[in-house]
């Protein structure tokens, strides 16, 4: 039994202009969304719209307060748009958080069992499912142990078997490798990306690291701050694997980087 | 050290290698103690305790304060103790068993009260605060109104035990669920925990270490609102250690007094260092609410 069925291979689009509702597997159109009320109103996003393939790998890359998260949770339906809608027709989405999240009275295999359980998979298929996500993320011979007793790039492995648990087909992530040291996370992309490669997920990986960003992603969309905007999107046709030292990501890096650099310089006084 | 070597290639093995090997070097490896030195850690600073509290307790007979026949000292104590082991030990059951009642009823209807409370914002303006207001009221002043109601019998008790207990145990769940990181929420609305699901397999193991305290607390509260009715609602032909104070206070058996106390005060401490405190610290430790370093 293989816990992923083969699904189709990511859509060659290199213009990004794909038939609308033919492939993609998010469709997020005019959304803004406002926190507050007249007078003191936060616009969280503004006027956001964006197309995601089936199996692309999207990388949202922002500052603070560009609304990159609110973006997630609204994809993630946690959350109502003021305006717009999103719609996901890829299939169920999960959401992996910046901390991990990871339920602490649970152990490990406890923690990726539980949405399982709550699809109310028999019990044999569930131990069967445990096991071949515990192979995934290298974690079988920690299948007792508690969150607490993990490292935070152990636990965030943790927390990625169990939203692949879920089994859905869009896979959110909102700065999952921010609180890592950059050795875990280096493995950790290494990890991601094989994943995504073998089971054709659609992940929206938000992230404000710009290398890491153009590492991993097919595309990277940069977005302006207060108001959240699309400010830029780039199609990375960087080779895979990828190393994050390399040059070619260095120097896309470096024109990201610019661009970012600009965005922040807007908002300044002097 | 495969790391090194790759070069830049990043095979599935090297992968995995690398995995194993952060993992390994991620986890300390603490050094613990054997289980004789961890008990006796635990145990030595209460032995020295009692020692001290019933050394001072034979410095206030020896300084004659209060005539012996008045306030008697260990020495005539611990063999009235001993002595009266046959009436101690059935009253202690009966209390035990009155406590367990009590103690069962609290929980049924707390955790009710609490759940309740707690996911409805009309009964939580409501009750609420009446909740807290009820855990102010001093137990002994229900007793007259228990009289009232159910005469001089079990029930009486058992009523002012639950109004001391249930509302600890509706408040520790109330203060669980309030706290609980909203971010364990949203995980489990992302994987689709809804309802009673979400109560049972998120909300209610979040708020358990709160939930414990509360216990802890409510216990306390049953135990002492249960003595306190023992000795005012006193029962005939039903020997418990509430009555049996009081019958040995009209019995001028001072000794046969203090024994029935040093029973009531052992049973509290062992009920609630073996059962509860050990229960708290057991979840504690289980949710990383414990630092292994400073322990």
């Amino acid at each position: 039994m293989s816990l992923f069925e083969t699904r189709h291979a990511p859509i060659d689009d290199p213009a990004g202009e794909m038939p609308a509702g033919s492939s993609a597997a998010i469709s997020i159109r005019g959304v803004s969304k406002v926190y507050g009320h007249a007078g003191n109103a936060v616009h969280a996003l503004d006027n956001v719209s964006l197309d995601i393939a089936n199996g692309e790998f999207v990388c949202l890359l922002g500052t603070s307060g560009c609304g990159k998260s609110t973006l997630l949770n609204l994809i993630a339906g946690l959350d109502r748009p003021t305006k717009g809608d999103t719609e996901v027709r890829g299939g169920r989405t999960t959401l992996m958080f910046q901390e991990s999240a990871l339920f602490p009275w649970l152990t490990v295999r406890g923690n990726i069992e539980l949405p399982l359980k709550l699809r109310k998979l028999s019990k044999d298929h569930r131990r069967q499912v445990v096991a071949q996500l515990l192979e995934l993320v290298h974690l079988t011979a920690f299948a007792k142990k508690l969150p607490h007793e993990l490292s935070g790039g152990m636990r965030q492995r943790v927390s990625l078997a169990r939203a692949l648990a879920q089994q859905a087909e869009v896979l959110l992530m909102d700065e999952p490798f921010g609180a890592l040291d950059a050795m875990t996370r280096d493995v950790l992309h290494d990890e991601i990306e094989r994943l995504w490669r073998d089971t054709g997920l659609t992940i929206v990986f938000v992230t404000h690291n710009v290398r890491e960003a153009v590492r991993l992603g097919d595309r990277v969309v940069l977005l302006s701050s207060r108001p959240g905007r699309v400010a830029a999107d780039w199609h990375v046709d960087i080779p895979r694997p990828r190393r994050i030292e390399s040059h070619s990501v260095a120097d896309l890096s470096a024109e990201i980087m610019g661009s970012l650099r600009e965005e922040v310089r807007r908002h300044g006084t002097v | 050290m495969a790391l090194f070597e790759s070069g830049g290639g990043s095979s599935a093995q090297l992968l995995d290698a690398e995995v194993s090997g952060l993992d390994a070097l991620d986890l300390p490896v603490p050094p613990r103690p054997t289980r004789g030195a961890r008990v006796w850690a635990a145990a030595w600073p209460k032995l020295l305790a009692i020692a001290i509290a019933i050394f001072a307790w034979q410095v206030v007979v020896w300084s004659g304060w209060k005539e012996q026949s008045v306030l008697p000292g260990p020495r005539k104590v611990f063999p009235a103790f001993v002595d009266d082991w046959g009436t101690i030990w059935p009253a202690s059951q009966t209390t035990l068993l009155r406590l367990g009642q009590g103690f069962a009823i609290s929980l049924v209807l707390g955790m009710t009260l609490g759940a309740l409370v707690a996911r409805n914002k009309v009964l939580r303006a409501a009750l609420g605060s009446m909740i807290s207001g009820l855990q102010t009221m001093p137990s002994i002043a229900w007793f007259p109104l228990a009289i009232v109601l159910f005469g001089l019998k079990e029930s009486a008790i058992l009523f002012v035990v639950v109004l001391g207990a249930a509302p600890s145990i509706a408040n520790g769940l109330i203060g669980g669920i309030d706290h609980i990181q909203p971010i364990l929420l949203r995980a489990g609305r992302v994987m689709g925990a809804r309802r009673w699901k979400e109560f049972r397999y998120v909300i209610l193991p979040a708020a358990l270490p709160s939930f414990v305290g509360g216990l802890k607390q409510a216990w306390a509260f049953a135990w002492r609102s249960l003595l306190a009715g023992e000795v005012v609602v006193l029962i005939a032909n039903k020997p418990s250690l509430g009555h049996q104070l009081q019958v040995d206070k009209d019995n001028i058996a001072y000794p046969s007094m203090m024994a029935v106390m040093i029973a009531i005060l052992v049973i509290g401490i062992l009920i609630d260092s073996f059962i509860f405190s050990r229960a708290e610290r057991a979840i504690r430790k289980r949710y990383g609410l414990i630092d292994e370093a400073t322990q």
